[in-house]
């Protein structure tokens, strides 16, 4: 292929204990696009994305993020290299209010400093200004407006789910990796998330990838999607070609199907 | 509830955001300038005391209640603050420079148990801060030479710029002073980005590490940060004392801190200052006690820290965000009034997560 | 240098006092790995057991053996209740509320046993007082072989009940996933209780076995506090690894306390504080992540 990749894996395999958790998967995502890796229950699907956010050590394989190696550089770095994430069990901060889990969202622009900050000195407030008007701006678009205060422990699930898309935004990322964006949401809630992407796409010009169980959203929203089953590719292709493949059906129904 | 009406950004960013607050915090400013004239030596030096305690709290608050890492021995650091401070000053070394040498001695062991704090599970660098303690006590019981060993240490009188403050009520305004900065430096650490990284790291290390906080150093920063605090508390308490021994800063001392910010308010500066209110009435409270309570029970060794205990354990059944949490209840009442319900506060169920990766 | 029957003597000792920390270790981590909660209060049940057992023989004059199990017993009922009365309550709170909660409780029942049985240093008659010469002019008190025979029972009868019971099955499922265990109708709430109780129990017996050896008094639970570094330099995750560590613990105090006395009584600290600081996860590492 001419077009450049913007991630490619290659070979990548982790083992668990003697399981082969992601065995040989490679796959590449071409700019603007949303990709989607699709999956029964424990196929791989997240350990994928734990292993391009570093969080697991792969036992072989490459994932280069255009002519980066992510594997050289440790977790904290990748958001700086523009790759944001969301997780599937929701990880924000509880203990703190939203307005705060975006400013943590943005972190990956701040300087910190604590003796400047201690101080407080002008240049501080200046540079909270900034981001906070950044934040503002991820907030409008995600409609969070009224949360805004709020402690994360004291908001329902699909206002959490909103504020986690909201901070891996707020990092301004070029390639969004979303772990299940619309898992625990209701048809409506779904509908939102189906938008925001589309937004995101267009919009903000960021390139997702998303582990997503939800065929309907997965065929409205998804380019190209790649089939998992105990770690290996099974198949990879068009939403329609996914939804015909005999393998991916037998690997959702069982052999019987 | 008092709606804020927010036009611009820097009301978001302000360091006291409701006009309600900058009247109350005005207030007590303004008690704390004028209680020299108003209250007698003895009651003066009590509060400088409490300032002192407020101090070393907000050093724990920041390590324990904001950045989650426990510390069973921070005594350790009072210690060390009390102790180098006194040392240098005996070597006629100036009461600034002294200040701050010390607070960067402590810092810097700190940083270094921080070092290897940053790659222990939880209870791990429990027990290593706690054996730290033991053993830091130790030293000031051995190092003769240096400490006075168990026969103790007298403390040099207090001399800022030349001038020997001997007075309580100057000793008192060095203590105000170095609180009111220690505040207010604190609180604008928790309104800038170093400050939101502890509680990311408090609340989840994982989405914390995958927004781009390098999470070992934020552990080492917290830990350095909050031992600089500490020893502050220290130099400024052993003034207080005028004479140091080993077993002062023992593991009651360090119990006693851990009380102030439980009880306080784990996760607020203002929980910190409550705490040191706490303890500083506490002694008042026991004291009481033993004259109600009959001789059997009253007159018994180990009376206080069985209350320590008991305290400890019924605000975190009862009231884990401690006294900061009862004055938010209190405020939202009177905000809200009659509106107010029970439900307003109501804690979700929850059930242990596995940290344990499988 | 020492002579060389020293050097056994003091190897054999702290063989012994290693399996001593062991015994202890023993209910950490079998409460830790229950629940996931360190008990920091954990000596102070020793400590407890130690004065239920000398109340029970000395003072009513039972007799050792029925003291003993009434000690245990009575102890194990406190740790029941510990976990069902209070515990319970705060789950999902933060860890370190929980760190300060039990070691809060240790405060509690230090002072309440110094009220209660008084701050003396008390001793506790065992059937344990002969000694056994083990050739070479080097003899071994029955005292301390009692605790090393006690600990490789109650690994052995540990294992057994992990492995093989029912109740102990259910246990681990409940240590790996509490929601999980609690749909397949494990009662997870009673099984944890259970747990603190067992825990308790064995933390009870080492407190009676170890009394001929540090007496009995309100300080005695700061063995425990050694007795988890000992299981900190094995590795906590495992039964094996914290025993290795206790033992390693147990055969450096003495020489350290030989060598440099200056450090007496907190060299098992300085060895711990080097592990953690080269090996911040012991000897044994375990992957502690959270999962992602």
């Amino acid at each position: 292929m001419s077009t450049p990749q913007m991630l490619s894996v290659r070979n990548l395999s982790i083992e668990f204990g003697g399981v082969h958790a992601v065995d040989d998967v490679s796959f590449d995502v071409q700019p603007g696009e949303v990709f989607a890796i699709i999956g029964p229950n424990g196929a791989g699907k997240s350990t994928i994305f734990n292993l391009i956010s570093r969080f697991y050590e792969p036992t072989a394989g490459s994932i280069f993020y255009g002519e980066h190696d992510l594997l050289e550089l440790p977790a904290h770095r990748i958001v700086r290299m523009g790759i944001g994430r969301t997780f599937q069990n929701i990880e924000l901060f509880e203990q703190a209010t939203v307005l705060q889990n975006l400013l943590v969202g943005r972190h990956r622009h701040m300087r910190s400093n604590p003796f400047r900050e201690f101080l407080f000195l002008p240049g501080v407030k200046k540079d909270e200004l900034v981001h906070r008007r950044k934040v503002e701006d991820v907030i409008d678009l995600l409609e969070i407006a009224r949360y805004r205060d709020q402690r994360i422990s004291d908001l329902p699930y699909g206002a959490r789910k909103n504020v986690e898309l909201a901070r891996a935004l707020c990092a301004e990322p070029t390639l969004l990796l979303l772990d299940e964006p619309a898992s625990g949401l209701n048809t409506e809630e779904t509908d939102d998330v189906s938008f925001w992407l589309e937004d995101i796409k267009h919009d903000l010009g960021v390139t997702i990838v998303m582990v997503e169980h939800d065929m309907n959203l997965v065929a409205r929203v998804a380019d190209r999607v790649l089939a998992i089953n105990n770690g290996k590719v099974i198949a990879i292709g068009t939403p329609d070609e996914i939804r015909d493949n005999v393998e991916v059906q037998h690997a959702y129904l069982g052999a019987a199907a | 509830m008092q709606y804020l009406f927010k036009t611009r950004y820097e009301d978001d960013v302000r360091f006291l955001a409701k006009s309600g607050e900058k009247i109350r915090v005005g207030l007590v400013v303004l008690f704390m300038l004028a209680a020299p004239l108003m209250l007698q030596d003895y009651y003066l030096a009590e509060l400088g005391l409490l300032l002192v305690y407020a101090i070393a709290g907000i050093g724990l608050m920041i390590l324990t209640g904001f950045t989650g890492q426990v510390s069973f021995g921070h005594a350790a650091f009072l210690g060390i603050g009390a102790y180098s401070h006194s040392i240098l000053m005996a070597r006629a070394v100036p009461f600034s420079l002294s200040i701050l040498i010390t607070i960067l001695i402590a810092g810097l062991v700190g940083m270094i148990i921080g070092r290897s704090a940053s790659k222990m599970h939880g209870f791990y660098l429990a027990i290593a801060t706690l054996a730290f303690a033991i053993l830091i006590e130790t030293v000031f019981g051995e190092w003769k030479s240096l400490t006075g060993g168990h026969a103790g240490l007298a403390v040099p009188a207090l001399k800022v710029f030349g001038v020997t403050l001997a007075k309580v009520w100057q000793q008192y305004y060095v203590d105000l002073v170095m609180a009111g900065i220690v505040i207010w430096g604190a609180s604008n650490l928790f309104r800038a980005p170093t400050g939101r990284a502890f509680i990311a790291v408090r609340d989840s290390e994982l989405s914390a590490r995958s927004l781009g906080v390098n999470v070992e150093w934020v552990k080492i920063q917290a830990f350095g940060v909050s031992a600089a605090i500490t020893a502050l508390a220290g130099a400024l308490l052993a003034h207080q004392l005028t004479f140091l021994a080993p077993d002062v800063f023992g593991v009651l001392e360090s119990l006693k801190l851990l009380l102030m910010i439980v009880v306080g308010g784990l996760g607020s500066i203002l929980g910190a200052v409550f705490g040191a209110i706490f303890v500083s009435v506490l002694p008042v409270a026991i004291s009481f006690l033993k004259d109600v309570l009959p001789p059997s029970i009253g007159q018994k060794a180990g009376l206080e820290p069985l209350l320590f205990g008991t305290i400890i354990v019924l605000f975190i059944v009862f009231e884990p965000l401690g006294i900061y949490g009862r004055w938010l209840k209190l405020r939202f009442f009177f905000e809200t009034f009659p509106y107010y319900r029970k439900a307003s506060f109501v804690r979700q169920k929850s059930y242990l997560k596995t940290e344990r990766m499988r | 240098m020492l002579p060389m029957s020293d050097v056994i003597h003091l190897a054999i000792t702290g063989i012994a006092q290693g399996c001593a920390y062991g015994l202890i270790a023993l209910g950490f981590v079998l409460i830790y790995k229950a629940t996931e909660v360190v008990n920091f209060a954990h000596g102070e049940f020793m400590m407890l057991g130690a004065f239920a057992v000398l109340t029970f023989s000395e003072v009513l004059g039972w007799g050792f053996w029925p003291a003993f199990g009434l000690g245990c017993l009575s102890i194990g009922a406190v740790g029941y209740l510990v976990d069902a009365q209070i515990m319970r309550r705060i789950i999902g709170q933060s860890q370190a509320s929980v760190f300060i909660l039990t070691v809060a409780f240790g405060f509690i029942f230090r002072s309440l046993a110094g009220m209660i049985f008084g701050w003396n240093t008390q001793s506790l008659d065992t059937p344990f007082d002969g000694r056994i010469a083990l050739g070479g002019g080097i003899e071994i008190g029955t005292d301390r072989l009692a605790i090393v025979g006690a600990t490789v029972v109650l690994v052995g009868a540990l294992y057994l009940f992990f492995a093989r019971t029912r109740v102990g099955i259910a246990m681990q499922a409940a240590s790996q996933n509490q929601l999980a265990a609690f749909y397949m109708g494990i009662p997870v709430k009673r099984l944890i209780s259970f747990t603190w109780a067992i825990g308790a129990m064995i933390a009870a017996a080492a407190g009676a076995l170890l009394a001929p050896v540090t007496q009995v008094d309100t300080t005695i639970g700061f063995l425990g506090i050694k007795a988890l570094s000992g299981a900190i330099i094995g590795g906590f995750g495992s039964i094996p690894g914290a025993l290795l560590g206790c033992l390693l613990i147990g055969l450096i105090e003495p020489f350290a306390d030989y060598y440099v006395p200056s450090i007496k009584g907190v060299s098992a600290y300085v060895v711990m504080l080097l592990v953690l600081f080269i090996r911040p996860e012991g000897l044994i590492s375990q992957t502690y992540q959270k999962k992602a």
